[in-house]
């Protein structure tokens, strides 16, 4: 008798799907998203603070005298006039670009993908900072690149870390075709990218032939002071992919972004979407439209922006309060996330199933990196739960952390190696269901 | 199929039945997925199945829509520790399974090893020692005594839980500290107890009126030798042997050892008791669940396709005779 794999397609499958299995930490935010839990995880968009109401006339009124356009197939590159006004959207944070040079997306995600589709051969560097966004890393690891992390501190990505990676590349003969940045309000770090820094990065990325993926849905939501230069301004649109998106500054569920890229590159972009997608859905492209020209979208924006201060300032406040020794995390200018290091010898992913238990959940560390590294950190994302709860995640978190350290050091007394056990060799990454 | 579409059929007859999934354990999503499969397969046989996940409503809900019997497809600690089968017998609604009393037995890994070693079932021998023993007498002593008595290679599980969460194998002493932790993240308890190098599998138990009978044996041949959460859940990481590849007289002795494992706990309707198969043939007992997966991947839907039976109308059968069953008083634990 020759068994039963359970799956008859076992030898069809492409290479690539090899990592795609199914996780324990999956199976730990199952749980994560009972109404019990304080989910400090996941990166939803607090889209409550939208006037639903005007959101429905909108599209109602799109339905009603538009209908036969927005519910009909629409271009490649997306909807001509709404990319005139993402080249508005984009100017508030002095990035310039022509509409034809702008190509629309389902989400920033798809962007990722396209690039990744179309610069990646098995085996090829992509360099990002460490940590990085997960939907990027696994858009990544589906084009089989080899990720090289180059490490962030408290002004973002390190110049001269970043120097050294490319040497080193250099060096043995590789060169890395993408870096992938994401320059505002880091998802997951919370860092932001030093202006002082900026021109070195563009400056290396060219020297060394390395396309920039400028990767900012979160620029347009900071706290403190006016947008920094973006790296696209700064290279004068030579050598830079920009992605943007709607999902922060409007309507995640929309599922609209963009790239704007080099004409040969958008180019070549637009033929593989339409490959992929035929075009974005127009219906949503044109509540977008809509929305820009019919509602005060920068007043919205600002809306945002005070709802998510006053969740980061819960979030430091606890922090603050109630950590343990051991504990250190970013203060985010802007954005969704804070970065926290755990006391020495905490594992995070390890600790994971006891703060669930605990009724808190987070992502640990381990999946923003495509190393394995991140077992000292996790993302502690603000954005969606009221203060209140923000601060009863914080209490949860931080007596499950003290707990976790006590017993780290009753086990690290006995022996400081590190298992490389099954629970956790198998690279799991949580994919892009947490943004 | 044989054997229960007229029992189907009666049960459809009846009152529904509510099939409970979900719930709040990391085995949650495992469960609705279970639960799910399980209200179609009854849908399928002529049986009216609700789904539930259970929360702060569900008492109110079973009072306000009387259930004939529930079938709880709750896995980890709220389907198996006995908790919420003590509150349907405080509540008097009559489900499928082990009892209140039972389940709190069999889910504690220790004190099930415990009972069947006493019954003369073949065990691993272990160690189960919480977090506050390691912290009191400190780690380093403990552990070289475990190493020392129990050998290496040692398996760490939760002392209570399923589906290999927190479960690992350690074939190193240093990797041994790191280990304990990651499995006291999932318990308070640890049972360590020695690897056995041996075949997997699950023999499903079912008692349909004559009296507990192993169904099939499945032999668990997972790709990369480890039987963990993933080659659970990843369809294609395991091969599944259905009946498992053992000669006659092996297959006896681990039947044998299942009914009794099932008898010894005091376990009713249907239960899961997974063996390994030692080198020389001898069934050593690992655990038992009283609430199997019954998911697409899951081992005992494989049993109960071996044996030629329907799922959704044996389950049906279950729930028409817990119904009857509840007329009987019940113990509440």
């Amino acid at each position: 008798m020759s068994g039963d794999s359970l799956d008859p397609y076992v030898d069809l499958y492409a290479g690539r799907a090899r990592g795609l299995i199914v996780s324990e930490i999956r199976a730990l935010f199952a749980v994560a998203n009972r109404p019990e839990v304080v989910s400090l995880a996941g990166g939803a968009p607090y889209v409550s603070a939208l006037p639903l109401d005007e959101v429905a006339a909108i599209v109602g009124e799109l339905i009603a005298e538009h209908g036969a356009q927005a519910l009909q197939y629409g271009s490649g590159q997306g909807d001509p006039v709404l990319r005139e006004r993402i080249c508005d959207v984009m100017a508030v944070e002095g990035v310039r670009g022509t509409p034809d040079d702008v190509l629309v997306t389902v989400g920033s995600q798809q962007a990722l993908d396209l690039l990744a589709r179309l610069f990646i051969d098995p085996g090829d560097v992509v360099i990002a900072e460490g940590p990085t966004y997960v939907g990027a890393l696994g858009a990544f690891a589906a084009a089989q690149a080899d990720v090289v992390h180059v490490p962030l501190d408290d002004n973002g990505l390190q110049p001269e870390a970043l120097r050294e990676a490319l040497g080193r590349l250099a060096a043995s003969g590789r060169r890395a075709k993408l870096l992938y940045t994401v320059p505002n309000f880091h998802n997951p770090a919370g860092v932001t990218l030093a202006a002082s820094r900026r021109q070195e990065v563009v400056e290396l990325a060219q020297r060394y032939g390395v396309l920039v993926v400028e990767d900012n849905p979160y620029g347009l939501l900071g706290f403190d002071h006016e947008p920094l230069p973006a790296l696209h301004s700064l290279a004068g649109g030579r050598n830079v992919a920009y992605l943007g998106s709607f999902s922060k500054t409007f309507a995640a569920g929309l599922r609209v972004g963009w790239v704007l890229a080099p004409p040969a590159v958008r180019e070549k972009l637009v033929l593989l979407t339409e490959a992929q997608i035929l075009c974005p859905p127009a219906l949503t492209q044109l509540a977008v439209v809509r929305y820009l020209e019919a509602m005060a979208w920068q007043e919205q924006i600002k809306v945002f922006r005070e709802a998510y201060r006053e969740r980061r300032d819960a979030m430091l406040d606890a922090l603050d309060a109630l950590m343990p020794r051991g504990c250190r995390w970013t203060r985010p200018g802007g954005g969704f996330y804070v970065w926290l290091t755990a006391p020495d010898g905490v594992d995070t992913k390890l600790m994971q199933p006891r703060a669930i238990g605990q009724r808190v959940a987070y992502v640990p560390g381990t999946g923003f990196y495509a190393d394995g590294s991140g077992r000292d950190a996790m993302r502690l994302a603000y954005c969606f739960p009221p203060p209140a709860e923000i601060r009863e995640g914080v209490r949860r978190l931080a007596a499950v952390l003290e707990d976790e350290r006590e017993l780290a050091a009753t086990f690290h007394r006995a022996g400081t190696a590190r298992s490389d056990g099954r629970q956790t060799h198998r690279g799991e990454v949580p994919g892009p269901a947490i943004p | 199929m044989t054997g229960y579409a007229a029992t189907g059929a009666e049960a459809a007859a009846g009152r529904p039945v509510v099939v409970l999934a979900g719930g709040l354990s990391y085995e949650r999503d495992i469960s609705l997925r279970s639960g799910r499969r399980i209200v179609a397969a009854l849908h399928a046989a002529g049986c009216e199945a609700t789904l539930l996940d259970p929360d702060d409503t569900l008492l109110a809900r079973l009072d306000a829509d009387r259930p004939a019997a529930v079938l709880i497809a709750l896995h980890g600690a709220a389907g198996e520790d006995g908790a919420l089968r003590g509150v349907l017998e405080l509540a008097g609604v009559p489900y499928v399974g082990a009892s209140a009393a039972a389940s709190r037995i069999s889910w504690d890994k220790p004190t099930a090893k415990a009972l069947c070693r006493a019954a003369g079932i073949g065990t691993a021998d272990w160690v189960a020692l919480p977090d506050t023993t390691f912290r009191e007498l400190g780690a380093a002593a403990v552990l070289d005594r475990i190493v020392e008595r129990i050998g290496l290679p040692l398996m760490l599980k939760p002392a209570q839980g399923g589906s290999a969460l927190g479960a690992i194998r350690v074939a190193d002493a240093e990797d041994l500290p790191a280990a304990m932790v990651g499995c006291f993240a999932y318990a308070s308890t640890v049972l360590i107890e020695r690897y056995i190098d041996g075949i997997e599998v699950a023999v499903t138990v079912i008692d349909d009126g004559d009296g507990p009978r192993a169904l099939p044996a499945v032999e668990i041949a997972p790709n990369d030798g480890v039987f963990d959460y993933a080659a659970r859940y990843t369809q294609g990481m395991t091969t599944y042997h259905t009946p498992a590849r053992l000669d006659a007289t092996t297959t006896e002795r681990l039947m044998a050892a299942a009914v009794r494992a099932h008898e010894t706990l005091a376990l009713r309707d249907l239960s899961r008791v997974d063996i390994i198969v030692a080198p020389d043939g001898t069934p050593v007992f690992l655990e038992v669940n009283v609430s199997p997966g019954l998911t697409d991947t899951s081992l005992m839907p494989m049993s109960v396709a071996a044996a030629s039976l329907d799922l959704g109308a044996l389950t049906a059968r279950m729930l028409r005779d817990a119904a009857r069953r509840s007329q009987q008083v019940s113990t509440v634990d």
